[in-house]
């Protein structure tokens, strides 16, 4: 299993804890994130998500966002992967794991990879609701914005 | 010279298609492929201000210079996780 993807196939957290667990016995800790399928979404009542990526380049920003949360806590390794297509409410569309011999360290990488996931990941929701659909669009994605990394780190850092 | 456009999300849904060929004159650059591009599909212009670009799958600038064959990419604003 590798440990970033963006796949189709339904997540399983376990799994790649036991994916990033397995390659040392140092960790302390593993922190970990679940991203779900929401019934409401700024007062629509959601019937399902269908997400949509530019896959190789999702890989590459995957990519990116875990070598720059393994140069910013250096005794971590991270594991990302995203959900596509049709979402069902309560279905996991993203799960991360992070494991480090330090606790501070697995929540801070942890949560910086999810900040950053919404800033440069080319990942889209397509929210169907009660009554329509809308594309949701949130951050320009800039991999160079200095000041965006510095927000996602220190939101992670809070 | 040939290149590939993607487009995504709700640019790909106002172009009707995911994927286009468009002939461009050369040098070409990702500013020149976008420009004869709204030309045919004025709808995807309000996007020029938040989108993000792409060659061959690596974010790129609107300056970047473009070859035959490569795919170039518009990307509304992303909204991952």
């Amino acid at each position: 299993m590798p440990a970033v993807a963006v796949t189709s196939a339904p997540l399983d957290l376990q799994a790649l804890i036991d994916e990033i667990a397995r390659s040392s016995t140092a960790d302390g800790a593993i922190a970990s994130f679940v991203g779900l399928v929401r019934d409401e979404n700024q007062g629509r009542r959601v019937s399902f998500l269908e997400y949509e990526a530019y896959e190789p380049l999702a890989v590459r920003a995957l990519q990116l966002i875990v070598a720059e949360a393994g140069a910013a806590w250096s005794d971590t390794r991270l594991g990302v992967h995203h959900r596509i297509g049709r979402l069902e409410l309560g279905e996991a569309s993203i799960v991360i794991v992070a494991a480090s011999p330090h606790r501070a360290h697995a929540f801070a990488a942890c949560r910086y990879t999810i900040e950053r996931v919404k800033q440069i990941v080319p990942i889209w929701k397509h929210e169907h609701f009660e009554g329509g659909d809308v594309w949701l669009e949130g951050a320009t994605a800039d991999p160079d914005d200095e000041a965006a990394r510095d927000t996602a780190r220190r939101i992670a850092c809070a | 010279m040939r290149v590939t456009v993607r487009l995504f999300a709700r640019l790909r849904d106002l172009a009707g298609s995911g994927e286009l060929v468009r002939d461009v004159p050369v040098p070409a650059t990702v500013e020149s492929v976008w420009r004869a591009l709204v030309a045919d599909l004025p709808a995807l212009r309000d996007y020029e201000r938040t989108m993000s670009v792409a060659v061959n799958a690596d974010y790129s600038k609107m300056s970047a210079t473009v070859s035959d064959g490569d795919e170039v990419a518009f990307l509304p604003p992303v909204s991952g996780g």
